[in-house]
C-alpha cells in the first residue's frame, strides 16, 4: 500500500483552479520529482498535501488516514513534513532556534538537534547566529534541518535550488542524497518540486510533469528522456495527443 | 495546436463583451425617486410638525456623520477613532465666530470651513500612520482638542456656553433655518460623494483599499486621494457638529468632544455597509430609528449598540448593504461600472 | 527641588503605565492586534478585586491569585471568539470588534455597578500613603516603587519566556509567520490564545495596581488605553521600549501638571505627537539620506544594480 495517496485532489485560488483533480500514489522510500511550469501548480500542490492550503475537492490518505481536513501542525505531527519555497525561516530567531521550534511536532525518530547538525556540518559554527544573516546555502540547510528535525516519514521539497549559486545547490542535493539513504533501510520518502531538469534526472526514482494543474506525463527516472519531459513541460506534447506518458497512478506496476 | 485553440478562444469572447454601462434601470429610478425625496424635503418645515422637523434634522446630521465616516473608513481604507474632534471643533468653531459678532447661520457655514483647513496640517502626519496607529493617534488628537478648547475663558471649561445669538430667532424660524441647513448638507456632501466615486476617486478609492502599494504602483497618487478624503470629513463633521449645535443651542465640550460620537459613526457604517454608497445612509436610518425606540432605555441601549456593532463586525462585516450588494449585484445608486454582454458571471466587484 | 521631585513622581508614574502597556505592546507584538478593550478589561479587573476586597474582605494582592486566573480565561475565549475572526478579515476588523467590545464592557460596568467611582486605597492600609523621603525631602511612595518593581519583574519575565522557553519559541515563530511556523508543527491558534491569556494576566495586574493608586469608574477604560497606547508608541513597540516610553509620558504629564492644571494631560499627548512626528520624519530624512548614499555609489561603480 503506497504510503501518500492523493485523490483528485483540487486547490483553488480564488477563482482560478491550481490544482485540477490530480491522483498521484507515492511508495514508501521512493523520491518522486514534480516538474513543470510557474504556475503549473506545482508549489499549491505541496502547499495542499501540507496542509497550509485548503482543499477544495479530492482526498489526501497519508498512512491509510485521511488527513484532507487536517491543520498543517497536526499533519506536522503525524510526519508529513514540507520545506517552503523561499526557505522561510524565522529570520530574527537563531539558527539553533529555528531547529528546535520543530520540536513542537513532538515526533521521536533519528533526527535531533545533534544528527542534524552532523548531516549539516556549516551550520555548527553559526548555531547562535541570527538565521537573516546566513547565505543561501546556508539558510536551505537551516530549512531542510527544520523540517527533518519533526522526524518526518514524508518530506517535501519545493524548489530546494531556488536563488542558490552552482555551488550551494550542489551542497544540498550532496546533502540530500544522504538523508535519501539509497539503499539503505531507512531512506526517506521525497517528493520534490524541481526546475532544473538535469538534477532531476539524477535524483528522482519517478517523475511527474503537470502543466496547468493537471499531471501530464508521469514515469520512471531511468525510463524517460530529457527531451521527453521537456515536451510535455512546454505542452508540446499532451496525453491526449498521444506521447509516451503513462496514466499516473501506475506508478506500483511495476 | 493547444496554444492557437486558446488564444482563439479568448479572442472570441473578448469579441462578445459590448459596451460598459454606468446606468442601470434600477439606477435611474432610485436617482429619480432620490431627487424627488429631496424636493419633497424641502418643502418640510411647512407642512410637518416641529417635533417630526426637529427629529428629521438629527436624521440629517447622523446622515452627514454616517457619509463622512465611510468616507474615510470605506474609501481612504482610514479608521478613526477620534473623528469627534472635528465635530467638537465646528460647533466651538461656531461659538466663537458668533462671539466675535458673525451671524450665526454663515457661521456655521465658516466654522465648517476653518476647521476643515486646519484638518490639512493634521492630515500632513496623521497620514503617515497606518491603521491602528492612525485610529488611536486620532482619538489622542481628539481628547488634545478637547482640553484646548476647554482653556478658552469663553467656554468656561466643562460648563460650556451657548451660541446666544441663536436666540434672536423666534423658535420656529430658528427650527426651519437649521432645519435647511442640516438638508442642504447632507444632500450636498451626499451628491458631492456621488460624483467623487463615479471620477477617478472612486476607482482610486477602490485600488487603494485593495492594495495601496499595488495602487500607488500603477499611478493611483494615494496619499493626496487619502489628504482628500481626510479633508472632506473633517469638513462634513465639523458641519454636523456645528449643526448640533445650532440645534440644541448649548456647547458643552464633554458632549461634543465625546467619543460616543465614533461609537454611533461606526454603528451606522458598520451596519449599514462599509464602502458602499448606500451603506452609510441606510445605516443612519437605522440608527435613527432605534434610537428613537429605544434610546430611552439608558445604558441597555448603549450596550446593545456596541453588542450589535461588535457582531456584525465579527459575522457580517459587509453590512447590511455590502451582503445585499453581494448576493444580489444590486446596485441602486450608479457608483461603480458593469460589463454587459460578457460571460453573465457575477459583477464586477465595486 | 520642585522640577526634581516632578521628575522622580514621574519616574514612579512611568512605572505605572509601563504595567498597563505591556500587555498591549505584548499582543501587538506577536499578533499584530491593537485591542481597543485593554483600558476596559484593566478596569473589569479592578471592579472583580473590588468585590473580592468589598464584599469578602480579601486584600486585593490576596485576589489576585483569583482574579489572575479568571483574566487569563476571559483572554482566551476573547482570542477565540473575537480576535482570530478578526485577525483573518483585515486591519480594520480587529480595531472595530475590539472597539464595540470596549464599549459593551464599559456600559455594562455601569449597569452593574453604578457611576460611583471606587477605588481599592481603603483596602490596602498604609500601603497607599506610606513612604520613603529620599535626600532632598523627595517623598516617593512605597506603593509607587512597588508598581515600578512589579512592572520591570513583569517585563522581564515577558522577556525572558520569549528568549528561553519552548512556549517563547513558538510565540516568536507563530508571531513571524504563522504559517511557516503551522509546517513544523506549532499550533498557532492555541499560541496566540495563550499569548492573549498571557497579555490579560497582566492587565489583571495593571488594574490592581490602578485602582491601589487613584480611583475608578466603569468609563476610566478608554483613557488607560490611550495612555498605554502612547506609552507603547513613544518607546518603540519593543518590550523594554514601553518601560522607557511609560517614564518619558509620566515625567512629561508630571512636569505639566506643574506648569498648569490642565497641563498634566495636554503635555502627555503633545510628547506624545512630538514622538509621532518626530519619527515619522526622521524616518523619512534617514530614508532619503540612504537613497543620496546609494545614488552615489552606483554614479562611482558603474551600472551595477542596487537591490532594494
Amino acid at each position: 500500500m503506497s504510503l501518500l495517496k492523493i485523490e483528485g485532489l483540487e486547490a483553488r485560488h480564488g477563482l482560478l483552479t491550481a490544482v485540477q483533480g490530480i491522483s498521484l500514489e507515492i511508495e514508501q522510500g521512493e523520491t518522486l520529482a514534480l516538474v513543470g511550469a510557474n504556475g503549473a501548480g506545482k508549489t499549491t500542490l505541496l502547499r495542499t498535501l501540507a496542509g497550509v492550503h485548503p482543499v477544495a475537492a479530492g482526498r489526501i490518505v497519508f498512512d491509510g488516514v485521511d488527513v484532507s481536513a487536517l491543520p498543517a501542525h497536526r499533519r506536522a505531527a503525524a510526519g508529513l513534513a514540507l520545506v517552503p519555497e523561499g526557505r522561510k525561516l524565522f529570520p530574527a530567531m537563531t539558527v539553533q532556534e529555528n531547529l528546535l521550534v520543530a520540536l513542537s511536532a513532538k515526533r521521536e525518530g533519528r533526527w535531533n538537534l545533534g544528527s542534524v547538525l552532523d548531516a549539516f556540518p556549516q551550520l555548527k559554527p553559526k548555531l547562535k547566529a541570527a538565521a537573516g544573516t546566513l547565505s543561501g546555502g546556508q539558510q536551505q540547510a537551516v530549512a531542510i534541518g527544520r523540517a527533518l528535525m519533526t522526524n518526518p516519514r514524508v518530506l517535501l521539497l519545493d524548489e530546494v535550488s531556488l536563488g542558490l549559486s552552482p555551488l550551494a545547490v550542489q551542497g544540498v542535493y550532496d546533502s540530500l542524497r544522504t538523508l535519501m539513504g539509497k539503499g539503505t533501510a531507512h531512506g526517506t520518502t521525497i517528493v520534490l518540486v524541481e526546475q532544473d531538469l538535469a538534477r532531476t534526472f539524477q535524483v528522482a526514482d519517478r517523475i511527474v510533469c503537470m502543466l496547468e494543474g493537471r499531471v501530464v506525463a508521469s514515469g520512471r527516472a531511468d525510463e524517460m528522456t530529457r527531451d521527453q519531459v521537456m515536451a510535455y513541460y512546454f505542452g508540446h506534447r499532451t496525453p491526449a495527443a498521444g506521447g509516451t506518458s503513462q496514466p499516473a497512478s501506475t506508478a506500483s506496476s511495476t | 495546436m493547444n496554444l492557437t485553440t486558446h488564444a482563439a478562444a479568448a479572442i472570441g469572447a473578448a469579441r462578445t463583451i459590448t459596451r460598459v454601462q454606468r446606468w442601470t434601470a434600477p439606477s435611474i429610478a432610485t436617482v429619480s425617486l432620490v431627487v424627488a425625496a429631496q424636493l419633497v424635503l424641502v418643502a418640510g418645515p411647512l407642512f410637518l410638525s416641529p417635533n417630526v422637523v426637529e427629529r428629521l434634522t438629527t436624521l440629517f446630521i447622523y446622515g452627514i456623520l454616517a457619509l463622512m465616516w465611510n468616507a474615510l473608513a470605506g474609501y481612504a481604507g482610514l479608521l478613526s477613532v477620534g473623528h469627534q474632534a472635528f465635530f467638537g471643533l465646528g460647533a466651538y468653531a461656531a461659538v466663537r465666530l458668533a462671539d466675535w459678532g458673525v451671524s450665526p447661520y454663515p457661521a456655521l457655514l465658516l466654522a465648517a470651513t476653518l476647521v476643515g483647513a486646519l484638518s490639512l496640517p493634521i492630515s500632513a502626519f496623521m497620514l503617515r500612520l497606518r491603521d491602528g496607529e492612525f485610529a488611536i493617534g486620532m482619538w489622542v488628537v481628539a481628547a488634545l482638542c478637547h482640553l484646548l478648547v476647554n482653556l478658552d475663558n469663553l467656554v468656561q471649561g466643562e460648563t460650556g456656553t451657548s451660541l446666544i445669538a441663536l436666540q434672536a430667532y423666534a423658535a420656529d424660524a430658528r427650527r426651519s433655518y437649521t432645519y435647511w441647513a442640516a438638508l442642504g448638507t447632507v444632500t450636498a456632501l451626499g451628491w458631492l460623494v456621488f460624483v467623487m466615486l463615479r471620477g477617478k476617486m472612486g476607482t482610486a478609492a477602490q485600488a487603494i483599499r485593495d492594495n495601496e502599494e499595488a495602487a500607488g504602483s500603477v499611478g493611483v497618487r494615494v496619499l493626496p486621494s487619502k489628504r482628500l478624503i481626510f479633508v472632506l470629513s473633517a469638513f462634513g463633521c465639523a458641519a454636523a457638529g456645528a449643526l448640533w449645535l445650532a440645534s440644541s443651542i448649548t456647547f458643552q465640550p464633554k458632549t461634543y468632544f465625546s467619543v460616543q460620537w465614533t461609537a454611533y459613526m461606526i454603528f451606522m457604517v458598520l451596519v449599514g455597509g462599509i464602502g458602499t454608497y448606500e451603506g452609510p445612509i441606510l445605516g443612519a436610518v437605522l440608527f435613527f430609528t432605534i434610537e428613537t425606540l429605544f434610546g430611552a432605555s439608558g445604558v441597555t441601549y448603549l450596550i446593545g449598540l456596541g453588542a450589535t456593532a461588535l457582531l456584525f463586525a465579527l459575522l457580517m462585516p459587509r453590512g447590511i448593504w455590502g451582503e445585499i450588494e453581494q448576493r444580489l449585484g444590486l446596485q441602486l445608486l450608479p457608483v461603480g461600472y458593469r460589463l454587459r454582454g460578457g460571460t453573465g458571471g457575477p459583477p464586477p466587484k465595486r | 527641588m520642585i522640577w526634581l521631585n516632578q521628575l522622580v513622581q514621574g519616574l514612579m508614574l512611568g512605572g505605572y503605565y509601563a504595567l498597563l502597556a505591556c500587555g498591549l505592546s505584548f499582543m501587538f507584538g506577536v499578533m499584530g492586534i491593537i485591542n481597543l478593550a485593554h483600558g476596559s478589561l484593566a478596569v473589569l479587573a479592578a471592579y472583580m478585586l473590588f468585590v473580592l476586597a468589598e464584599r469578602f474582605e480579601v486584600h486585593p494582592l490576596l485576589g489576585l491569585v483569583a482574579v489572575i486566573p479568571v483574566m487569563a480565561l476571559i483572554g482566551w475565549v476573547l482570542h477565540r471568539l473575537v480576535l482570530e475572526r478578526s485577525a483573518r478579515a483585515g486591519a480594520l476588523i480587529p480595531l472595530l470588534s475590539t472597539f464595540g467590545l470596549a464599549s459593551v464592557l464599559d456600559n455594562s460596568m455601569f449597569q452593574a455597578f453604578g457611576a460611583d467611582t471606587r477605588s481599592l486605597a481603603p483596602y490596602i492600609d498604609s500601603l497607599s500613603y506610606d513612604g520613603w523621603t529620599l535626600p532632598g525631602g523627595i517623598i516617593v511612595g512605597q506603593l509607587a516603587v512597588l508598581t515600578l518593581v512589579v512592572a520591570i519583574a513583569l517585563l522581564g519575565g515577558l522577556h525572558l519566556m520569549l528568549n528561553h522557553t519552548a512556549l517563547g519559541r513558538r510565540i516568536r515563530a507563530a508571531a513571524h509567520d504563522p504559517d511557516t511556523a503551522q509546517l513544523v508543527g506549532v499550533d498557532a491558534r492555541s499560541v496566540y490564545a495563550a499569548s492573549t491569556a498571557i497579555a490579560m494576566t497582566t492587565v489583571a495586574i495593571a488594574g490592581a495596581f490602578l485602582a491601589m493608586r487613584a480611583t475608578f469608574d466603569p468609563y476610566t477604560g478608554p483613557y488607560q488605553l490611550i495612555f498605554a497606547f502612547e506609552a507603547v508608541i513613544i518607546g518603540g513597540r519593543s518590550l523594554w521600549g514601553t518601560l522607557m516610553g511609560g517614564i518619558v509620558l509620566g515625567v512629561a504629564q508630571s512636569i505639566g501638571a506643574q506648569v498648569h492644571p490642565q497641563g498634566f494631560l495636554i503635555a502627555g499627548h503633545v510628547v506624545f505627537l512630538a514622538v509621532l512626528l518626530a519619527r515619522v520624519y526622521a524616518a523619512d530624512t534617514l530614508r532619503r539620506w540612504v537613497r543620496s548614499v546609494r545614488s552615489r555609489f552606483s554614479s562611482q561603480f558603474g551600472n551595477r544594480a542596487t537591490t532594494p
